[in-house]
């Protein structure tokens, strides 16, 4: 600092590497606690599959199960319920289930369901992760639009979905509601989160 | 007339003399109570719109007084007692009902959140009307917006806490929106949520945000706000630097010491704002609902959302504007520029120092068009801010998309409707009226 106007060069450099040696140290430091912030072993592992007991479900009956901390919805359609879905393809979205990551390809149907009749359902809005009510009966009587044929309405933004699952067009929720993994243990009991019996 | 070239204190021989001259020789007392209180001078001409700033310095200090002792009783944990209820919300409930005086202490914080944004929307507004963003204090509203910003997080990671249906769904919801983002969002939620879902490790994490990490750093910037401030002098209803006529001592003709007289005016505003604050949290701290959200009342259930959700009041003016962008630009989601247009509303009062390009600073030296806008854009923002706790109808929809256009033409056109506007000739000296 004493010798004004005499840069020393060397000394100057050293100071640079210094710092910069020293700011990859600091930013190094980040790493541990950015990734503190990530799921532990713990929350990744609690996604444990969950055994349902379906024998129970009457025709037109929702039940509600928790698996990784989501509604799923197991639904006995009635032969009505799914007479609708042929009728709204025009109406939906994505109406042959294409967007691959919503569903399982064994789920990829035209009722979108290994069992005709029973609906396996991760019961969370896609747009912002609210869980939809379900307004099964048709017509206006449960608040919704005369020409209505039931299924669900998310009361966040008001995006609706048929029986299978399926997201009506130009709604806030851009695809349809996911179908989880599943696998029929036997006709009274199903596997939600894996696709293969004992896997 | 910072804090800095003030002489040492001498002490008159007495036993407190003494004292202060031995803490004086170690450190600025003298000079920043000098600089900062009994010889900062302020315009002699605030009026009752000059109360805000202390009022919300005031209620800064009960939130945290408040949070203090809340927390010796609070457990931010999602997991069921052997009731079936989770401990957390069962701790807001031990609170209300058994620790002595546990209810008023909570009253206290809750009504104190809904208070310091009103306080704080008072206090932007008067440096609006004012111009208080003006040069030479454009860095002092830049540290009020970072505190604006701060403030808004607090009050959501805090709102979480109960763990209430409202709580719990609302931040579903907007930890989701960071899922809009392109290509980075989903993994940007599961680092916000640390978990797949809002749960246990959501809580805990916004539990540490909201009791310790962003209330550092707002008391941080409100330092740094209060040092800016005093640093340039105040502002004042007419928009006259005060510092340009000062007397043969250095002294603004128009100033008056802070402390006694700003000191003792303001004690009259606390004493109001205390009157009201008292009033809402003995006999109304829901706030009709708007305080409180009656689904919070409710433990947070994962699997049912309730029928409508709506943020606190304090945000639902973004709120609405986030729900009235329903097209989509450029390939992308309606909902990221939902959110984009969300963030921007907020962030666009950042950019008011350099937006404003009037050539005087008050209202009360600027003509129509400036009345006229800045009368709309208050109206814009209560029709919005209703809007956010209504559900979603297309009428409203419509409205506020009218709104939320006018709100950002106010801003973005503001370089030019501000300089197209007549102004009067601003006197000399500061006028009292």
């Amino acid at each position: 600092m004493s010798n004004q106007g005499k840069m020393d060069c060397g000394r100057r450099r050293l100071i640079v590497a210094t710092a910069a040696v020293g700011g990859v140290g600091a930013v190094a430091a980040l790493v541990p606690f950015v990734s503190s912030l990530l799921p532990s072993e713990r929350a990744k592992a609690a996604g444990a599959p969950v055994e349902v007991d379906i024998s129970k479900i009457e025709p037109g009956q929702m039940i509600t199960v928790e698996w990784r901390g989501k509604p799923v919805w197991i639904i006995n359609r009635t032969k009505e319920m799914l007479e609708t879905l042929p009728k709204l393809d025009g109406q939906m979205a994505d109406p042959k289930s294409e967007v691959a990551s919503q569903q399982p390809a064994y789920a990829a149907n035209a009722t979108r369901s290994v069992k005709e009749n029973l609906l396996v359902v991760v019961g969370i809005c896609t747009h912002l992760g609210c869980s939809p009510s379900s307004k099964f009966k048709a017509g206006a009587e449960e608040g919704m639009s005369a020409d209505w044929l039931g299924g669900f309405l998310c009361p966040c933004h008001g995006s609706t979905f048929d029986f299978a699952g399926r997201v009506y067009k130009a709604k806030p929720a851009p695809t349809n509601l996911e179908v989880p993994p599943h696998v029929y243990l036997s006709d009274a009991r199903i596997l939600i989160g894996e696709d293969k019996k004992g896997a | 007339m910072a804090a800095g070239n003030y002489e040492k204190y001498k002490s008159d021989g007495s036993l407190g003399g003494n004292l202060l001259e031995w803490v004086d020789a170690r450190f600025p007392a003298t000079s920043m109570w000098k600089g900062h209180l009994s010889e900062y001078y302020a315009p002699k001409n605030f009026n009752f719109w000059y109360f805000f700033g202390s009022l919300a310095l005031l209620v800064l200090v009960i939130q945290i007084v408040t949070g203090i002792f809340l927390v010796m009783h609070y457990k931010p944990d999602a997991a069921l007692n052997a009731a079936g209820v989770p401990i957390a919300f069962a701790s807001v409930e031990y609170i209300m009902r058994d620790v002595p005086g546990g209810w008023l202490i909570r009253y206290m914080h809750s009504t104190g959140a809904s208070a310091f944004f009103i306080v704080v929307y008072l206090h932007m507004f008067r440096g609006l009307i004012y111009g208080s963003y003006r040069k030479p204090r454009e860095l002092t509203w830049l540290f009020g917006v970072g505190i604006f910003l701060v403030l808004m997080g607090e009050a959501f990671f805090g709102y979480l806490l109960p763990w209430g249906q409202m709580s719990y769904w609302g931040a579903q919801v907007i930890v989701n929106l960071f899922g809009a983002i392109p290509v980075v969002g989903n993994d940007l939620s599961i680092l916000v949520r640390g978990d797949f879902v809002v749960g246990d490790a959501t809580l805990n994490r916004f539990f540490s945000f909201h009791v310790i990490a962003f209330p550092l750093v707002l008391l941080g910037l409100v330092a740094a706000h209060v040092l800016a401030l005093h640093e340039t002098g105040s502002n004042n209803p007419d928009g006259i630097e005060i510092k340009a006529n000062k007397d043969e001592n250095g002294i603004p003709r128009d100033g008056i010491p802070f402390h006694p007289y700003y000191t003792v005016k303001d004690i009259v505003g606390v004493v109001v704002f205390l009157m009201a604050f008292s009033a809402i949290m003995f006999f109304a701290p829901e706030g009709a609902g708007l305080f409180l959200e009656t689904p919070n009342f409710y433990p947070a259930d994962p699997l049912k959302t309730p029928l409508h959700i709506a943020p606190v009041w304090y945000f639902t003016p973004y709120y609405s504007i986030l729900r009235a962008i329903v097209w989509n630009f450029f390939g992308l989601d309606a909902k990221f520029w939902g959110v984009v247009a969300m963030g921007a509303s907020v962030v666009i009062f950042a950019f008011l120092p350099w937006l404003d390009r009037s050539p005087v600073k008050s209202i009360r030296y600027r003509g129509p068009i400036t009345k006229v806008m800045i009368t709309l854009f208050v109206i814009c923002f209560f029709i919005l801010g209703y809007l956010g706790t209504q559900a979603p109808s297309p009428m409203g929809e419509l409205v506020s998309q009218i709104c939320t256009v006018f709100y950002f033409g106010f801003f973005l056109g503001m370089p030019w409707w501000s300089r197209m506007d007549k102004f009067k000739p601003v006197p000399e000296r500061l006028t009292t009226k």
